[in-house]
């Protein structure tokens, strides 16, 4: 096997100074009627190539070709070469959690970046070194704040991601604290798409412990925090303000008024890959610090006053508190929190605003567009949204759907499933990706459609 | 004229110098030093360029009204060749699987393969989007199920679920399976058993998934102790989590039984997978729920600490409750997600888990095929057993059990003299190697836990060896060597207390 440094004089000259004559005697504690006396039923050894192969047949029986509307959680930015290089470094790539830090200060040194941007972008204090994914983030910044506050219930916006609100759900189920959904604003009414704050005023008791609301929203729409945060914190519970797409806080304003950030930060530079690995991560003001999951990079000195950073403050985590510790998380997602950290040194402080406003400008452009056309309108349309938005067709999404893949576009994703409500919605998205002429193609597909019914009616 | 000088000088050297072992396996060289991004920042310095907007311009404020930011904070600012020398630099600071053995135990870093890399970046697998069309989704779903059919077949239990993040996730995954299969008996149960030689991951997930937790204490063997078990199994027991092998590298058996007994399960964390595969299964001796660790045994990379891939593989009393969505076949072979599952535990992550992973881990497995898995198992096996053997005489060995893929030594003969497992670990750096892990398990004061993988090739595992005998040799004449060491390093040891005292978790702009 190619990957195995030994040869068989290697192997048989050890055996016999460990004092064993086969390698089935280092095996004899496993009682006999366990062993395994056949091969596993799997495919045979491959070269090389033929994985190589493999994989590319896969591939290919995935999308590829296509313009792609998508969104919802998972976003297709431009991904700067140098990420991919520099990750693959071994010494990023083979290393394992930084516990030695006299020989893990790049690891160490990188995530120290990774939390000071984060605490930058999100106006928070202090940020984690990553959780594994945005909504388990969301589900433990709600345990966090149980935990803070001492009260069990927990208020989540029903305009958060719909998968959010199902892991949250799991997690609370054996926490002893309730999951409680706040609506939003329906079409029509003053600030449509966005939590409808008289719900949430009624809602917060003095048993709240904390609000979860998520901006950008599902829809792509702008929460107001402040409002919100004003309504939560009059009763003495946190507020969490969860973040799906990073790139939009290149542009939008910080969530200063919230206690907890939870942030996905795939947006950053992460491939897509089929939903993950993605980037978790929470922040919080500091006077939180010490109920935070996750591990945490700190700076010090060593023997001689050299500066030097060392994971910290481990009393809250599982090796040391096992039981009573604030989370269960061990392994997080250091390579691809590097990513992400490469990725906003790459665009820095002038690069992440003009992507995030050229994301704001082609999705204004494709909304346009699309709701142009007389059988689509725009859903929540006088809302401030960022790069998603909402529309609504006269023909079902799965009809506007095939006549769209036909053109090798994917456009937006059907809604019904998980707001009823909205008949015949999808939620579309647009980044710097999208070429106008992708978005023309798309609207020409649907202004087809729409004769079509046309012709029928 | 000729011998009595050169008797003098023997005599000097013995007398004046005390031991110093030789490094052989480095050499000290220049390492380039690097300050943080943002003290290196300039305003105007770009590493982008982005192509012109094809749609018209627009403003910011009045789209988001209040909303919009005034600036992006203390961003970096630098060009490109700054910011690939800053991050290069930092990774020539770490210590990695591709420089040399790291026998850190319990945590099997074994070789990466590079093809694991290049097929997951492959277009059609990186860039596809989790709600991309099923029918456009086939390769993807394809990779899921081959993947999980090799590792129901490699753990011998009956289905599984891929979408735990990490092994702690997959934890809680099986653990909240454990209950609900318990609820649906009419009873969730009260308490978890947890051996005390477990991995402190165990405790804190029966704790968020509202058990209590009892710990077990080990036998004079450092096994489970069975007849302490079956006093402690009854009725309100819900399950043991079970490392198999044991943390200190020791078979478990004869335990399912005396769970099953009472109606209790038997959780398997598979941390140590890498010591059982091709060569006996779990669910042949009896265990019931098992999470994998595929950036442990399925050499997906560690990555200074993820990402990882926790898959939970059950038997099939225990099907029902898996995560949703689980991955289906249709009459015609298309693959598609079933979301209706009423008895799911629900959903552990958004998506489907770190698919990126699944590739990878599916990679090594094709690489390796039936026969590889076996060799891989029994290389590790046998690396492990020559350290014992080679380091027996001069590190304690607490439990003198025969141990599969790691071995566990303690301190006990070095703190004679004021040296501590970490401070070999420590001096360990010095000679090339980085460290074994330290101070667990917590049965073992003083523990030594060194997993060498199959990695390692026998002039690897000699040069280690030398080391620790160095090093053992320096704890008993120089003892100030050790407990001051790294010696080569960049850094010395750091300030651990201040840190922790005062915490300083982010770069702040000098006050002007």
């Amino acid at each position: 096997m190619r990957y195995l440094p030994k040869s068989p004089a290697d192997r048989a000259l050890m055996l016999s100074e460990i004092g064993v004559s086969t390698i089935d005697d280092l095996f004899a504690t496993v009682p006999a009627e366990y062993r395994l006396d056949h091969d596993l039923k799997i495919p045979r050894q491959l070269g090389e190539s033929e994985i190589i192969d493999y994989f590319k047949q896969a591939a290919a029986l995935n999308a590829t070709g296509y313009a792609s509307f998508l969104g919802a959680g998972a976003y297709r930015h431009y991904r700067p070469v140098i990420i991919d290089s520099l990750v693959q470094r071994g010494e990023f790539l083979t290393s394992y959690t930084p516990y030695q830090a006299e020989i893990t200060q790049g690891t160490l040194q990188a995530i120290f970046e990774f939390q000071t941007m984060i605490c930058e972008l999100t106006g928070m204090d202090i940020a984690n070194a990553s959780m594994y994914d945005g909504s388990t983030g969301a589900a433990e910044a709600a345990m966090m704040a149980v935990r803070i506050t001492g009260r069990d219930g927990v208020l989540v916006a029903r305009s958060v991601h719909p998968e959010y609100r199902e892991v949250m759900q799991t997690y609370a189920q054996h926490q002893g604290h309730t999951a409680r959904e706040v609506d939003y604003n329906p079409i029509g009414s003053d600030n449509a798409g966005r939590i409808d704050l008289a719900a949430l005023d009624a809602a917060v008791s003095d048993a709240t412990a904390c609000v979860l609301v998520q901006s950008p929203n599902f829809f792509g729409i702008v929460e107001d925090i402040p409002a919100a945060a004003e309504i939560v914190h009059r009763k003495g519970a946190l507020l969490i303000v969860s973040i799906a797409e990073a790139v939009s806080l290149g542009i939008m304003r910080p969530p200063v008024e919230a206690d907890i950030v939870s942030l996905e930060a795939q947006s950053f530079g992460v491939a897509l890959s089929y939903g993950g690995p993605y980037c978790g991560v929470i922040a919080a003001k500091e006077k939180y610090l010490r109920q935070m999951p996750g591990r945490l990079v700190g700076e010090t000195k060593d023997t001689k006053g050299r500066r030097g950073f060392v994971l910290t403050l481990s009393t809250r985590e599982q090796h040391i508190r096992r039981e009573k510790a604030t989370s269960n998380i061990c392994t997080n997602q250091a390579l691809v929190a590097l990513m992400t950290t490469i990725f906003l040194t790459v665009y820095g402080k002038e690069g992440i605003r003009e992507l995030a406003v050229q994301n704001l400008a082609k999705a204004k452009y494709a909304a346009d567009a699309l709701s142009a056309v007389p059988e689509a309108k725009l859903l929540f349309e006088n809302t401030p949204r960022f790069h998603e938005f909402v529309l609504q067709t006269e023909e079902p999404v799965e009809a506007v759907s095939a006549r769209l893949l036909e053109k090798k576009i994917i456009g937006g994703l059907p809604l019904a499933k998980w707001y009823p409500e909205l008949e015949n919605a999808s939620l579309w998205c647009a980044t710097e990706l999208t070429t106008r002429e992708q978005i023309d193609s798309a609207a020409l597909v649907l202004a087809d459609a729409s004769v079509t019914a046309g012709a029928r009616s | 004229m000729a011998s009595s000088p050169v008797v003098e000088e023997k005599e000097i050297v013995e007398e004046v110098k005390p031991f110093v072992g030789n490094t052989r396996k480095v050499t000290a060289h220049l390492t380039q030093n690097e300050a943080l991004t943002f003290e290196k920042s300039s305003p105007g310095k770009k590493a982008y360029k982005l192509p012109p907007l094809d749609v018209p311009e627009i403003d910011a404020s009045a789209l988001l009204g209040g909303a919009v930011r005034e600036d992006a904070g203390y961003l970096p600012e630098l060009s490109e060749i700054e910011i690939i020398r800053h991050f290069t630099r930092l990774s020539t600071w770490n210590y990695a699987i591709d420089l040399g053995m790291y026998p850190l135990g319990s945590c099997t870093m074994k070789y990466n393969p590079r093809v694991n890399e290049y097929v997951s970046r492959l277009e059609g697998i990186a860039e596809a989007h989790p709600y991309q069309p099923e029918h456009l989704s086939q390769g993807a779903l394809q990779i899921i199920k081959t993947l999980q059919e090799c590792l129901v077949e490699i753990t011998g239990m009956d289905t599984i679920t891929l979408q735990p993040a990490a092994g702690a996730h997959g934890e809680f995954t099986g653990i909240l399976m454990t209950r609900a299969y318990h609820q649906s008996k009419g009873n969730p149960r009260k308490t978890v058993l947890v051996p005390d030689s477990a991995h402190g991951t165990n405790p804190a997930t029966a704790a968020v998934v509202g058990y209590q937790v009892q710990n077990i204490k080990s036998n004079s063997l450092g096994m489970v102790d069975v007849a302490a078990l079956e006093q402690l199994v009854t009725e309100d027991v819900a399950a043991l989590m079970l490392t198999n092998p044991s943390t200190i590298g020791v078979f478990e058996s004869e335990i399912a039984d005396i769970l099953h007994a009472k109606g209790a399960l038997l959780y398997m964390d598979g941390a140590n997978m890498n010591a059982l595969v091709g060569k006996t299964r779990p669910g042949d001796f009896g265990v019931d729920v098992m999470h994998l660790n595929l950036h442990k045994t399925f050499s997906t990379p560690h990555g200074g600490g993820g990402p990882g891939s926790g898959p939970v593989a059950c038997k099939a009393i225990l099907e029902p409750f898996l995560p949703t969505p689980v991955v289906v076949e249709n009459a015609d072979g298309t693959l598609y997600f079933n979301y209706d599952r009423p008895q799911s535990v629900g959903r552990v992550r958004m998506f489907y888990g770190n698919f990126g992973m699944f590739v990878r881990a599916l990679a090594y497995i094709l690489a390796n095929g039936p026969d590889g898995l076996r060799q891989t198992t029994e290389d590790a096996v046998l690396n492990a057993n020559y350290i014992r053997k080679k380091l027996e005489d001069v590190y304690e060995l607490p439990y003198k059990t025969p141990t599969l893929h790691e071995v566990v030594f303690s301190d006990r003969r070095q703190v004679a003299r004021g040296v501590k497992t970490g401070d070999i670990a420590k001096r360990l750096i010095d000679y090339g190697f980085h460290p074994y892990t330290t101070s667990f398990p917590l049965i073992v004061p003083g523990a030594l836990m060194i997993e060498p993988t199959e990695s390692e090739s026998k002039e690897e595992l000699d040069l280690f060896v030398d080391a620790m005998r160095q090093v053992a040799r320096e704890a008993e004449e120089n003892p100030e060597l050790v407990l001051n060491a790294p010696h080569s390093t960049r850094i010395s040891r750091l300030d651990e207390t201040t840190a922790a005292r005062k915490p300083v978790l982010r770069w702040k702009p000098p006050v002007a």
